[in-house]
């Protein structure tokens, strides 16, 4: 059986990993103006002595620009370090020639590619990151369906990133801090939120954490270190950062892993948070789903680089270009990234293209700006569970017996969620009031007492599922 | 909370409204005014035979006995020591308190580090606490406001500083959506405890970006609290009390105000932060104020003394949610209402005070509402100009005139 790698085999993994990124090391060196301070140890908090200046690392000039002795190359301390000169005129490319190849272990019918290196997972491990993409596929198709008949008001499908999802989920740890954007709740799928949750939180009834505040999909858990879900686009960004820098303050064996799409790239938290992170040497994954779409905005009317990999480099943060359908190329990447993350206080991103196999929402008709056959070709020819079941079967690990029967379970469990959610009954009508502060001020349980005089004056239009 | 709340300034409603005390006048006319407007000496004219004139010429006898003595240092209100300081000073001092107090406290923004902020309000916290708690961020403010709000969310306390408030309109998606919201719409799952402050107001020809009132923009958002300072016994009350308090708490100090200087007590104190400030009873009419309009109504004071009238000033110090009780029993008391404010004319602080005013205590009144306030214009760098956009204390005494004929 397959186990994790020993250590000593895993740095060397590292290493080979490090060596193909390309990047060196920088080395430490104090800011500008406090030459003289020593670089103690960092020492946070309730020390009765005066701390240590925390000297920020500062990246070094690229050491391929090296010191010419040669006087048409001289070499020019500008603030923020050594820069050669060159008396050609020279304007960096826009864009490589090449486009950032990306890192994947498992071809496209399923089979390992030969030469791959990835992080091995054991049974138990594979089994259920399997068995969690089929729940997520088939408990996204169920709730769609409940939208499609009125039961529910919204959803949103994620079709094609059952692969992010879940397997991005079992690289981490359970103390890592999750910010979503929302179309990752496989996250919360494997660090055992049940179906009758999510049912709860859809329905918005008494049972779900949420107290049926917000629209179904904007899912939390602050037990599952999962963020609650907010609407707006890439807030979640300087959140994660926040939450990143509060982990290495309290020294904490964990980091903080954020997810957005390649639209969410556009938004200017994004650039702030990159550069943040990298700055405050915060731990934090960037995860970006880039999967073609924006609504209807194609990639291509997104931005124009080489996608969201090359931003990294910008702000100096490390990156790579990962299959996101390929479920063995995201544990093994986002693993890594992790180990990085923490044991050397640096942000990671990575991106995982993919695809966006439903539409936006329900709220969305994608046929009207894409081609029905490309989005059944990418169902079904690169579907990425379909890929995974290969390998879990070619290692004697899952059967179609298995198979049906998880599905049978599923639906069942599913089912039963949503009868059981839509009988329970609303959330009280304090709740509509409650939270908003830590204890409700004066001037909202005034309100509340005027929306409960005005619905004992018109008891009919008020609804009968939600209790007074 | 373990500090108990000073019998003094701050006692707001409690203290018996109706009967005069000589020591609660002395409180804040012992602060000094900015430097341009120097305290008056006035002579007192012979009382009349009318009983509420020979009242009120009672009254302003002892204001300017107290006045004259106003700069001089004295015993504070309550205790026998304590220590002088300037507003910023205070700042500082509340906030090192509580950084000390719990190690979760940890300050960001823009140069609060080795530079001591911008105001000096962190001045020294960065050699005694370390770079990471007290944190340099890059330029950008919706994204360190969004790290101050991640940061809390896993169990921090951030005071957030915005270097100056009109910058905080950039974190507005921040404040909004995430600050104020996620307590809510996480189900009370996520507690947002941040503060997050600056300086904003009129200050002296900082030109118009510069020069913003923010707290009318922000008193829409459900679920923060907005306090404003004014004195540094009360900067670093409310220093104290918002750190502590599980809610996000937007801090308003004014650029102008930051070199008072006062004499605070000692010992340990917080101030209530939804509640306001009585500077000055009275009989004849209810002036509502805050920031650094407070010493605008109480120059304004001494002339209407003089001028026979007694009015009762109020440092609404709690912006969101307003303090309806304290404001309450003066409107009950003397049925007419001025609010004295700097923002601007539409959709301000005070346009919400009058409604609020007028919804709650309508019976009461004697007379409309009168509320004075900034023209609704970007304040104009030229400095005659931009002293006409800030109500000065003439207007003030002419809008009292005409509400008490």
């Amino acid at each position: 059986m397959a186990q994790h790698l020993k250590s000593s085999s895993k740095s060397i993994l590292l290493n080979i990993l490090r060596h193909n990124i390309g990047f060196s090391s920088p080395s430490h060196a104090s800011r500008h103006l406090r030459h003289n301070l020593p670089h103690g140890p960092l020492t946070t908090r309730l020390s009765p002595n005066p701390i240590t200046r925390y000297c920020n690392t500062m990246v070094d000039t690229l050491s391929s620009i090296g010191s010419h002795e040669d006087t048409n190359s001289q070499v020019m301390d500008f603030p923020g370090g050594k820069v050669a000169f060159t008396p050609e005129i020279h304007f960096i490319s826009e864009s490589n020639e090449e486009r950032v190849p990306c890192y994947r272990v498992l071809d496209d019918n399923g089979q390992q590619l030969t030469n791959s290196q990835f992080v091995p997972v054991s049974k138990e491990i594979a089994v259920k990151m399997y068995s969690d993409m089929v729940t997520l596929q088939m408990m996204d198709n169920i709730f769609y369906e409940a939208q499609r008949q009125g039961r529910l008001s919204f959803y949103a499908t994620a079709f094609g990133e059952e692969a992010i999802n879940i397997a991005s989920a079992a690289a981490l740890s359970p103390d890592d801090v999750i910010f979503p954007q929302y179309r990752e709740p496989g996250v919360l799928l494997w660090r055992g939120f049940t179906l009758q949750e999510f049912a709860n939180q859809c329905f918005g009834n008494k049972s779900d954490y949420g107290k049926g505040r917000q629209m179904p999909v904007h899912y939390g858990s602050n037990k599952l270190n999962y963020f609650t879900v907010s609407a707006t686009i890439a807030t979640q960004l300087p959140n994660a950062v926040g939450a990143a820098y509060s982990l290495k303050m309290d020294e904490k064996d964990a980091c903080a892993v954020t997810f957005f799409g390649d639209g969410g790239s556009s938004e200017g938290d994004f650039h702030a948070a990159l550069n943040f992170a990298a700055v405050m040497e915060a731990p934090v994954l960037f995860i970006c789903r880039n999967n073609g779409w924006a609504i209807s905005t194609p990639t291509s009317d997104q931005f124009r680089s080489d996608g969201v990999v090359v931003k990294g480099r910008a702000y100096g943060i490390r990156s790579i270009r990962v299959d996101g359908n390929d479920a063995l190329a995201m544990y093994s990447a986002v693993h890594e990234a992790r180990e990085m993350a923490i044991r050397e206080h640096r942000p990671i991103l990575i991106e995982a293209l993919t695809y966006r196999v439903g539409h936006h929402s329900t709220s969305d008709d994608s046929t009207r700006y894409r081609s029905a056959d490309e989005i059944e070709w990418w169902n079904k020819a690169r579907n990425p569970l379909s890929r995974f079941r290969t390998w879990v079967e070619s290692n004697g690990w899952w059967s179609d017996e298995a198979e049906s029967d998880l599905r049978s379970k599923i639906k069942k469990e599913m089912l039963e969620a949503i009868r059981v959610a839509e009988k329970t009954e609303k959330p009280n009508l304090n709740h509509m009031f409650s939270d908003v502060y830590d204890v409700p001020p004066l001037n909202l349980r005034e309100q509340e007492l005027l929306v409960r005089q005005a619905i004992k004056s018109h008891p009919q239009d008020y609804p009968s599922d939600v209790p007074l | 909370m373990a500090a108990r709340i000073h019998g003094g300034a701050g006692a707001g409603a409690a203290t018996a409204l109706s009967t005069f005390n000589p020591k609660k006048l002395v409180a804040p006319s012992r602060t000094n005014l900015p430097a341009a407007r120097s305290s008056k000496r006035c002579i007192v004219a012979g009382g009349g035979s009318d009983a509420s004139k020979s009242l009120s010429v009672r009254h302003s006898q002892k204001l300017i006995a107290s006045a004259a003595v106003a700069t001089k240092a004295e015993t504070s209100a309550t205790t026998g020591t304590g220590h002088e300081l300037l507003l910023f000073e205070a700042l500082q001092e509340g906030l090192e308190e509580e950084m000390d107090r719990d190690p979760h406290v940890c300050v960001m923004g823009e140069d609060v580090g080795h530079y001591g902020g911008s105001y000096k309000v962190t001045k020294g916290l960065a050699d005694k606490f370390g770079d990471l708690r007290v944190l340099d961020t890059p330029i950008c403010e919706n994204a360190f406001t969004g790290m101050g709000i991640g940061a809390a969310m896993t169990g921090l306390r951030p005071v957030i500083e915005g270097m100056n408030m009109g910058f905080l309109l950039l974190a507005f998606n921040q404040i909004s959506n995430n600050c104020g919201m996620l307590h809510y719409t996480s189900g009370g799952q996520f507690t947002i405890p941040v503060v997050i402050r600056g300086p904003g107001g009129v200050g002296r020809q900082l030109g118009a970006e510069h020069s913003q009132r923010l707290e009318s923009y922000f008193q829409s958002i459900p679920g923060i609290q907005m306090v404003a300072c004014s004195t540094p016994y009360n900067a670093k009350g409310l220093m104290k009390a918002a750190i502590r308090s599980e809610n996000p708490v937007i801090l308003f100090e004014h650029v102008l105000l930051y070199n008072l200087k006062e004499k605070i007590p000692d010992e340990e104190y917080i101030c209530n932060l939804e509640e306001a400030e009585m500077v000055r009873p009275g009989e004849h009419i209810t002036i509502l104020t805050y920031s650094r309009m407070r010493y605008h109504v109480m120059q304004a004071a001494k002339t209407l003394v003089n001028k026979g009238y007694d009015p009762e000033v109020i440092d609404i110090r709690s912006l969101k949610p307003f303090d309806l009780y304290t404001i309450g029993n003066s409107v009950k008391k003397t049925h007419r209402v001025l609010i004295v404010e700097e923002c601007m004319r539409t959709g301000g602080i005070g346009a919400s005070l009058t409604a609020a005013i007028n919804e709650n205590f309508h019976d009461y009144l004697d007379a409309p509402v009168m509320c004075l306030s900034s023209q609704d214009v970007p304040t104009p760098y030229a400095g005659t100009l931009e002293e006409w956009t800030v109500v000065q204390p003439a207007q003030i005494v002419t809008a009292v005139e005409q509400l008490c004929q």
